[in-house]
C-alpha cells in the first residue's frame, strides 16, 4: 500500500493539525503564544491548514520584553496585518516603566521579570486555559520527556514529577478553573524539519536569519548585536561589521549570532548539518546554571 | 551531493517511531545513544557537556557515557536512571526516527505502556550473558498487548559472550518458544555489542556467523506502513467549520480506512446518509484522504453533526456500543475505586464510565491470571466497563484508533487508566449501571410465599414466551390472540409488546443497535420479575439477532425463556405493511432489520411457526405449554 503512505513532514503536519484542532474543540479560551522566531512562524501556518477555508478561531500572543530585534517587531506587525491575525501584544508595563533591562539588570533578572512575569500576566489577564508553544523535544535535554498537553497548576507551575500519563493521540483536556494546559504541536519535529518545512511552504521567516554584514561586539564569547541605542556606549563602541546570522531569535543582548555567509535556506541546512552546534547554544540564558532550562519551566517559562 | 539535493531527498524519508525497553544494566540507554552518535546527529555541544558530565557522574569509567545523553531531569540524573519516556530524534539518509526510550523496571510498566502506544515496532534489549530473563518477558508481553507488530529482539553484549554463535543460538530458541502464545507477527533477531559498536550501525566482522543486517540497516527497511487499517472508514469528527453561512465542513484525522469523494457515507449515531461531495484541505482539494491525514470533508445533506459523531461507510458499521470488555492498565498512584464515575475519552468522544466487573489481573512477569478486588498502580487485567453514551468502536487488536481509550479521574483530572477494547460483550448478562460490588451491598427482602405456593395458587409456572421475527411478519397479532386464548382458559398472563414498553418504560430510546440492546435488556428483566412471581408473560418484539436473543435468554433464565419464532418472509411482511416498508427503502426510517440492519434467522428456537397457519398456532403454543407442565401445571 505505498501509495497510502505520507512522508515525514506530512505525517508531522497531520499531527499538528490535530492537536491544534482538539484545542479549539476543547478548550474555553486558548491561545497561540508567537514569538516571532521560525517555529512560531511554522506553527501559525498549521494553524491556519487547520482551520482552512475558514479563520483561526483563537488569538496570537507576542509577549514582548521590549528587548527584541528591531527587525523582530518590524517583521511581527507586517504579517499580523497582511494576515489579519488577532494578535495581542503584552509586556510587563512595570518592569518596563522601571527600566528593567539586560544591560542594567543582568539576563537573568530581565528573563524573569520581561519573560517569565510577562508571560504569566499575559495568560492571566485574558484567562487563557490553554496556550500553544512552539517547543519541540528536540531542542534541550529536559524537553525530551515533556508531553504535548502539559498540565499547569493555578501558579502557572509545572511539575515535572506530577505529568499525566500520555498515550496514542488521546489528550486529556479536563482542568479545573485557573489551571491551563501548555500545548506542544511541534514537540515531534527536528531543528531540521522545521527548516524543511519552511523551505517547502515558503514560509515567511525574520531576516535575521540569514547571513548579513551586522554590527557585532564580542561579550564572553558570544557574538551580540548592536541593535538600538540602549547598547550601553562603551560597548557599542567596540562593535564592528562583521557576517553573521542567528539561529534563534530573542532579546538582542541576550542572544548570540553565529558567523555565517548562509544567506539562503539551504545553505543554513547546509550549515547546520556540518557546523554541528545545537541551537540553544546561542541562547545566553541557558548557560546560568545546569539544568537551568528545567528550573525555568518549573517557574512557569516555556 | 549538493544540498539541494540533500533536501530533497530528505523531504521523501518518511517516519518510524520505535521503542526501546530494557534497563540500563541492558544497555539500553548506550544503544540509544550509540544510533545517535554514530548517525551523526549529537552535536558538539552536547558532546562537550557530556563530557563535562562524565567525569562528575558517569558510570563508565574513562569512556565516554552514552547513557548521559539521554537522562533528562536533575533528580533523575542523580540517581543513574530515566523515570519517564523520553522521545529523541534521529535520521538516516533513508529514515527519520523517533525513539520512545523508556525505562525496564517493573514499578515503570506504565511508562513503558505510553511508550508503546504510539510506536510501531520495539527493540527489546537481552543481556546475552543473562539471556531470555523475567523481565524480558514482561517487556514482550507489553508490546503484544499495546498491538505492536514488529519486534528486533537485540542480544546486547555479545562483546562479553566471545561472539558466540552458540549463546545467540540459545537465546533465540527460548525466545522463540516464550512468544508462541503471544501474537506477534515479525520477530527479528540481532546479535550486537552496543558499547563497541558492533552490528548497530555496520555489520560486524566479529560475528561472520550471523548473516543478517544491522540494527540500523534493518531499521532503515523495515516495512511498517501497511500496518494500518486501510479498510474500515473511521473518520471521528474533531471539529465542526462554519467559517460562512454557506460552508460546513467536518475536520478530523482519518483513523482508519480511506475517504474519497462520492462516497456514501453515514453517520453514528443518528444513522443519517449522505455523500462525500469535497474533501478540502489547505493545500487544495483531494480526491481521497487515508490514515493519519487531518482533512475537513463536506457532504450532500444539510445533516446536523457534532464533534464525537462518526463519519463511516453505509456498508461499515463498527461496534456501537455501552457495554464492552476491554484490557485496561492501571496508571494512577491512587488506586481504583469501583464507585467511582470516570470520564472515558475514546476518538473525539468523551463520555461517563464505570469498571463494572473485574475478570482478572495478569500478572506481568508469569502471565498467570487471578481474581482481584481493584487495581493498583502498574496493574494490568481484563474489564467489563459500561459507558454513559454508547461508543463506537472497533476491538483494539483490528484497530487501535477506535480500540483505544483512556479514563480520567473526575476529581484530580489525572489520566487514571488506558485501556483496549476487546470487544462487545457476548457471554454474558449485560452489566447494570450499578457494580457487582454495589449489587453485594443490597440487602434482600425474604419473601414470604415460596415458588411451590405460587405454582400451586395459578395453576401455572412463571415463564416467558418470546416471540421472534420480522415487522409484519403477523406476531403481534399471535401474541393478542394467544393472550386471550390463555386468559380465558384460567391462566394469569402478562403481554409485552414494543409499543407498550416504549410509550415509557424505554421512553428515551431509539432503534439504534445500542438502544434497542438496552430497550430489550430492560423488557428481559421486567418478564423475569414476572416471572418470579409466578407469572406468563407473553413478549413480542422482533429481537433480530442471536446475540440479543442470547441476553435476554441468560437474563430471563435459560430454563424460563421459550423462545418461538414467526417465520414469515420478507416479502409477505412487506404486503402485509407496505407503507413502513416503504419509508425504510427510502431512508425516512433507519435500523429497520431486514432492510438495513440484518435479521438473523433464529437458531435455538423451541417453535416454529407460520402466519398463514394462524389458526392452528394458538393451539400449538397451547399443546407445547401444557406438554412443557407451564400452563396447567397439573
Amino acid at each position: 500500500m505505498t501509495g497510502y503512505s505520507l512522508t515525514n513532514l506530512q505525517e508531522l503536519e497531520a499531527e499538528a493539525i490535530h492537536i491544534i484542532r482538539e484545542v479549539a474543540s476543547e478548550f474555553e479560551n486558548p491561545v497561540m503564544l508567537y514569538s516571532i522566531g521560525k517555529d512560531s512562524s511554522v506553527m501559525v501556518r498549521l494553524a491556519e491548514k487547520a482551520f482552512f477555508p475558514g479563520k483561526v478561531p483563537f488569538p496570537l500572543m507576542h509577549i514582548d520584553s521590549k528587548w527584541k530585534f528591531g527587525e523582530m517587531i518590524e517583521f511581527r506587525d507586517k504579517y499580523a496585518k497582511e494576515k489579519g491575525w488577532d494578535l495581542i501584544v503584552h509586556y510587563n508595563k512595570e518592569g518596563f516603566e522601571s527600566g528593567v533591562g539586560p544591560f542594567t539588570h543582568g539576563s537573568k533578572v530581565h528573563t524573569d521579570i520581561m519573560k517569565t512575569q510577562a508571560l504569566l500576566e499575559g495568560l492571566s489577564k485574558y484567562k487563557f486555559d490553554a496556550a500553544f508553544g512552539g517547543a519541540r523535544r528536540d531542542e534541550e535535554k529536559s524537553r525530551a520527556k515533556e508531553r504535548i498537553f502539559s498540565f499547569r497548576d493555578r501558579f502557572h507551575q509545572w511539575d515535572p514529577k506530577n505529568q499525566r500519563p500520555e498515550l496514542w493521540n488521546i489528550y486529556n483536556t479536563r482542568i479545573h478553573k485557573g489551571e491551563s494546559i501548555r500545548v506542544f504541536p511541534l514537540s515531534n519535529w527536528t531543528e531540521l524539519d522545521i527548516w524543511q518545512y519552511i523551505r517547502l511552504e515558503n514560509i515567511p521567516i525574520v531576516p535575521l536569519y540569514f547571513a548579513k554584514e551586522r554590527p557585532i561586539v564580542e561579550v564572553n564569547g558570544n557574538l551580540i548585536m548592536v541593535d538600538d541605542d540602549r547598547t550601553p556606549a562603551d560597548v557599542a563602541a567596540k562593535a564592528k561589521m562583521r557576517m553573521v546570522r542567528f539561529r534563534t531569535l530573542g532579546c538582542y543582548p541576550l542572544t548570540g549570532a553565529i558567523d555565517s555567509e548562509a544567506d539562503t535556506i539551504e545553505k543554513i541546512v547546509e550549515e547546520m548539518m556540518t557546523v554541528t552546534k545545537s541551537e540553544r547554544t546561542t541562547r545566553v540564558i541557558d548557560f546560568d546554571q545546569e539544568g537551568s532550562m528545567e528550573q525555568k519551566k518549573r517557574e512557569g517559562y516555556f | 551531493m549538493d544540498i539541494k539535493e540533500f533536501l530533497d531527498q530528505d523531504q521523501k524519508k518518511d517516519l518510524l517511531r520505535l521503542l526501546t525497553a530494557g534497563s540500563v544494566d541492558d544497555g539500553k540507554s548506550t544503544l540509544i545513544g550509540r544510533l545517535l552518535f554514530d548517525s551523526k546527529k549529537l552535536y558538539e555541544d552536547h558532546l562537550q557537556a557530556l563530557e563535562r558530565d562524565s567525569k562528575r557522574i558517569g558510570h563508565a569509567g574513562e569512556e565516554i557515557d552514552y547513557a548521559l545523553l539521554l537522562d533528562g531531569l536533575k533528580a533523575e540524573r542523580e540517581q543513574g536512571i530515566t523515570i519517564d519516556v523520553a522521545y529523541r530524534y534521529f535520521s538516516t539518509a533513508k529514515r527519520k526516527f523517533i525513539i520512545a526510550d523508556t525505562p525496564g523496571h517493573e514499578q515503570y510498566t506504565r511508562n513503558m505502556v505510553t511508550g508503546a502506544s504510539t510506536a510501531n515496532l520495539a527493540i527489546i534489549l537481552i543481556d546475552a550473558r543473562k539471556g531470555v530473563i523475567t523481565q524480558t518477558k514482561r517487556h514482550t508481553f507489553i508490546v503484544s498487548l499495546l498491538g505492536i507488530r514488529h519486534i528486533v529482539l537485540a542480544v546486547n553484549k555479545m562483546d562479553l559472550m566471545g561472539y558466540k554463535k552458540e549463546v545467540f543460538d540459545s537465546i533465540c530458541d527460548d525466545y522463540r518458544s516464550f512468544i508462541t502464545d503471544l501474537d506477534i507477527p515479525d520477530v527479528n533477531f540481532i546479535p550486537l555489542s552496543a558499547l563497541k559498536g558492533e552490528n548497530v550501525v555496520d555489520v560486524s566482522d566479529k560475528m561472520p556467523w550471523y548473516h543478517g543486517s544491522s540494527l540500523l540497516e534493518f531499521l532503515e527497511s523495515v516495512h511498517v506502513s501497511s500496518d494500518r487499517n486501510f479498510s474500515d472508514l473511521r473518520f471521528p469528527v474533531q471539529y465542526v467549520l462554519r467559517p460562512t453561512l454557506d460552508f460546513r465542513g467536518f475536520s478530523a484525522r482519518v483513523t482508519s480506512g480511506i475517504i474519497r469523494k462520492d462516497d456514501e457515507i453515514r453517520v453514528l449515531p443518528s444513522g443519517k446518509r449522505s455523500k462525500v461531495t469535497s474533501i478540502i484541505t489547505y493545500d487544495g482539494e483531494v480526491d481521497y484522504a487515508y490514515p493519519p491525514q487531518s482533512v475537513t470533508v463536506t457532504l450532500e445533506d444539510e445533516i446536523d453533526i457534532s464533534r464525537g459523531d462518526m463519519i463511516v461507510h453505509t456498508d461499515n458499521l463498527p461496534k456501537i456500543e455501552r457495554h464492552f470488555e476491554a484490557m485496561l492498565v492501571w496508571m494512577d498512584e491512587k488506586p481504583m475505586s469501583s464507585e467511582t464515575q470516570f470520564y472515558l475519552k475514546h476518538t473525539t468522544n468523551t463520555t461517563k464510565a464505570r469498571i463494572d466487573t473485574i475478570r482478572y489481573k495478569i500478572d506481568v512477569n508469569t502471565l498467570e491470571k487471578s481474581g482481584i478486588e481493584r487495581f493498583t498502580l502498574n496493574d494490568i487485567g481484563r474489564v467489563v466497563i459500561t459507558s454513559h453514551k454508547p461508543l463506537f468502536f472497533d476491538p483494539y487488536k483490528k484497530n487501535h484508533g477506535t480500540g483505544a481509550f483512556v479514563l480520567i479521574d473526575p476529581v484530580s483530572n489525572n489520566t487514571c487508566a488506558v485501556g483496549m477494547i476487546i470487544d462487545q460483550l457476548k457471554d454474558q448478562d449485560l452489566p447494570s449501571r450499578i457494580t457487582d460490588m454495589d449489587l453485594k451491598k443490597i440487602e434482600r427482602g425474604e419473601c414470604l410465599i415460596s415458588r411451590e405456593e405460587r405454582e400451586k395458587f395459578y395453576d401455572q409456572r412463571g415463564a416467558t414466551i418470546w416471540i421472534t421475527g420480522l415487522h409484519g411478519s403477523g406476531k403481534n397479532h399471535l401474541a393478542y390472540t394467544l393472550e386471550k386464548r390463555m386468559f380465558d382458559e384460567g391462566a394469569t398472563v402478562v403481554l409485552l409488546d414494543g409499543s407498550t414498553v416504549r410509550s415509557g418504560l424505554s421512553k428515551e430510546l431509539d432503534y439504534s443497535p445500542a438502544d434497542r440492546t438496552e430497550h430489550l435488556r430492560r423488557v428481559a428483566h421486567v418478564a423475569r420479575l414476572l416471572n418470579e412471581q409466578g407469572i406468563i408473560t407473553i413478549c413480542s418484539f422482533i429481537s433480530p439477532d442471536e446475540d440479543i436473543r442470547r441476553q435476554v435468554a441468560e437474563i430471563i433464565g435459560k430454563d424460563r425463556f421459550h423462545l418461538v419464532y414467526m417465520d414469515a418472509d420478507l416479502e409477505f411482511c412487506r404486503n402485509n405493511k407496505p407503507l413502513l416498508y416503504q419509508k425504510a427503502d427510502a431512508h425516512e426510517i433507519e435500523n429497520m432489520p431486514g432492510v438495513d440492519i440484518t435479521f438473523e434467522i433464529p437458531q435455538a428456537t423451541k417453535l416454529t411457526l407460520r402466519p398463514q397457519e394462524n389458526d392452528r398456532n394458538c393451539d400449538v403454543i397451547l399443546d407445547y405449554l401444557a406438554k412443557e407442565k407451564i400452563f396447567p401445571f397439573q
